[in-house]
């Protein structure tokens, strides 16, 4: 793709995140933070472009493939630990306080 | 345009499509789960996407399939182990741990793409390969500060690490600024075609993200990685560039720009602006003798057993939980005595301080993990009103959210930060461990008022002391 095309991408996208969580609750603080971190791992795609084109260079399956690891630690760490603190809110609230 | 082009652009589509519902979903309470559970998918499905392209034009060999598995499988386990084990009160240093990895896999795949280049670059003359090299620079540069950065706030939430005083000296802002100076050199450098400049960038960009994060204040962690977050997804997009992926520049972007707001959002809260975050240096450090301390002249400090008999005879009790608790990890024991108070026929409430606990929105993870249920914490404007009400306030380990000054003095540090008004209730006790004080370093006045009682001790064992005595008073024994 063209650079400027790539541009105009990376500019409708800002505005996209900026305008997607415009009001949160603070109790979301901290998983909203987590999860996008884990989203912010969709770097491991550039992992798997570059051990897929490195063929038949070596030193840049060894790096890409470090690379993807680092990159599936933030993201399948990030959406398990962001699903454990959610699964604690979305808990039914039950009602046995009062026997 | 043939099929695989057409298959992958629908599927990198629907990811992007996915991506947004997601992060806007986890910003409501309702939805924030499935939002959650949604973004994984579209992650998968955007790995799919690329997956499926490659067999179906070029083809994937055998070896690269050896390492991606290697790779995603190393990833993936020991992220799910750590997800899985770590506690809940650390979730601030695994967060930033998540997030600095996210960095070291942009600055690993920038570095790559550099030294091999994999990518078609068009010949020299065009202005493709300096858009190339610029964004490979961009890349290494924010995934390095990422990273580093990460690793520090890590290392001094985990208390690994404490804030020297000499990382307070006003020289700092040189250095980095040296720092900074030299990553602009070999980025110039480096698009000029002089290779070995990239081990400059990376050394001079790790070490600016270390001397950037250092002299920072282990309360204001939080807004720095939030900050970091923001980053790291501009490092992915900046990726994106490097392996021409529209999805990876969109999905970066986006998370680069919604950090943005969460950073602003936590600033708001603290009162602080980000710029006296990031160049400040340390609360606490600095305003030793600022204007609003003082000694304090009317300290009434009470037994663990009078603070028992006052909540026995109360109707109605606000809890105003904060950092300490957190640190101390008392949210368990906490429950146990609330409990006790419920099946007394108590209304008990929890006010809940926008950045209470060791980051926004900590404090209402740590209480539901102690089984609380959600509609007892109450959010600060929705609570203020109610405090007049109320017979007894138990503030645990808060101490700056609770200071009246915000509202009364307009020569505090503190003036205009939003504040729970827990001293218009008729009776409150503070415990605390000593007289020590807040992150801000500022005198509470709300501990020489002549309702405040302070019960001196660590949270968890003051309140494991009040389960004994409510005990011994025939509390909750039903």
């Amino acid at each position: 793709m063209n650079f400027d095309s790539l541009l105009w991408v990376l500019l409708l996208g800002s505005l996209l995140g900026l305008e997607l969580i415009g009001k949160v609750p603070p109790t979301l603080h901290t998983p909203l933070m987590s999860g996008a971190n884990a989203i912010s791992g969709i770097t491991m795609l550039a992992a798997l472009t570059a051990i897929i084109k490195a063929e038949p260079n070596s030193p840049l399956l060894i790096i890409g493939s470090i690379s993807l690891g680092f990159a599936l630690f933030n993201v399948v760490g990030g959406f398990f630990v962001t699903d454990r603190m959610l699964a604690m809110f979305s808990r039914k609230p039950t009602k046995k306080i009062n026997n | 345009m043939n099929l695989p082009d057409i298959i992958k652009f629908v599927i990198d589509l629907l990811a992007v499509l996915l991506l947004a519902l997601g992060i806007k979903g986890l910003s409501k309470v309702r939805s924030a789960r499935e939002a959650n559970i949604l973004a994984a998918f579209a992650m998968l499905l955007s790995v799919v996407g690329l997956l499926s392209y490659y067999l179906g034009t070029s083809g994937i060999p055998a070896q690269s399939w050896a390492w991606i598995i290697v790779g995603s499988l190393v990833g993936s386990l020991l992220g799910t182990l750590l997800a899985k084990k770590v506690p809940m009160t650390s979730m601030p240093e695994t967060v930033a741990l998540f997030n600095g990895f996210g960095g070291m896999s942009s600055l690993l795949v920038a570095i790559g793409a550099f030294l091999f280049p994999f990518n078609e670059v068009a010949k020299a003359g065009s202005l493709e390969p300096f858009i190339n090299d610029s964004s490979i620079s961009v890349s290494i540069f924010v995934g390095a500060i990422t990273f580093s950065g990460s690793i520090v706030a890590m290392a001094k939430l985990q208390g690994w690490l404490s804030t020297p005083g000499w990382t307070q000296v006003k020289a700092r802002h040189f250095v980095n600024i040296v720092f900074g100076v030299t990553s602009l050199i070999s980025f110039i450098y480096l698009i000029s075609g002089n290779v070995s400049s990239i081990w400059l960038l990376v050394i001079a960009s790790t070490l600016l993200g270390i001397g950037v994060t250092l002299p920072i204040g282990g309360a204001d962690m939080p807004v720095v990685i939030s900050l970091l977050n923001s980053y790291s997804g501009i490092a992915a997009a900046a990726a994106g560039f490097v392996v021409d992926s529209q999805l990876l520049i969109v999905a970066g972007a986006m998370v680069g720009a919604a950090g943005l707001i969460l950073t602003q959002v936590m600033c708001k809260g603290m009162n602080r602006s980000l710029i006296s975050v990031l160049f400040g240096g340390s609360l606490s450090a600095q305003t030793t003798t600022s204007s609003g301390s003082g000694e304090y002249t009317n300290i009434t400090s009470c037994s663990v057993e009078e603070c028992a008999l006052t909540l026995e005879a109360a109707n109605r009790v606000i809890v105003v939980p904060g950092y300490g608790l957190a640190v101390a990890q008392a949210q368990h024991t906490l429950r146990e005595v609330t409990k006790k108070l419920e099946l007394n026929g108590i209304e008990v409430v929890y006010a809940i301080h926008p950045v209470a606990g060791r980051m926004p929105g900590h404090m209402n993870v740590l209480l539901a993990e102690a089984d609380v249920p959600y509609e007892q914490l109450k959010e600060m404007d929705v609570v203020n009103p109610e405090f007049p009400a109320t017979d007894v306030v138990l503030v645990l380990g808060a101490n700056d959210v609770v200071n009246p000054q915000a509202k009364n003095d307009k020569s505090s540090p503190l003036y205009g930060m939003p504040v729970l008004d827990v001293q218009e209730a008729r009776t409150v006790f503070v415990i605390k461990r000593g007289m020590s004080a807040g992150y801000s370093g500022i005198k509470n006045d709300l501990f020489d008022l002549p309702n405040t009682s302070m019960v001196f001790g660590d949270a968890k064992k003051v309140l494991s002391e009040l389960i004994g005595e409510l005990k011994d008073l025939g509390v909750g024994d039903k």
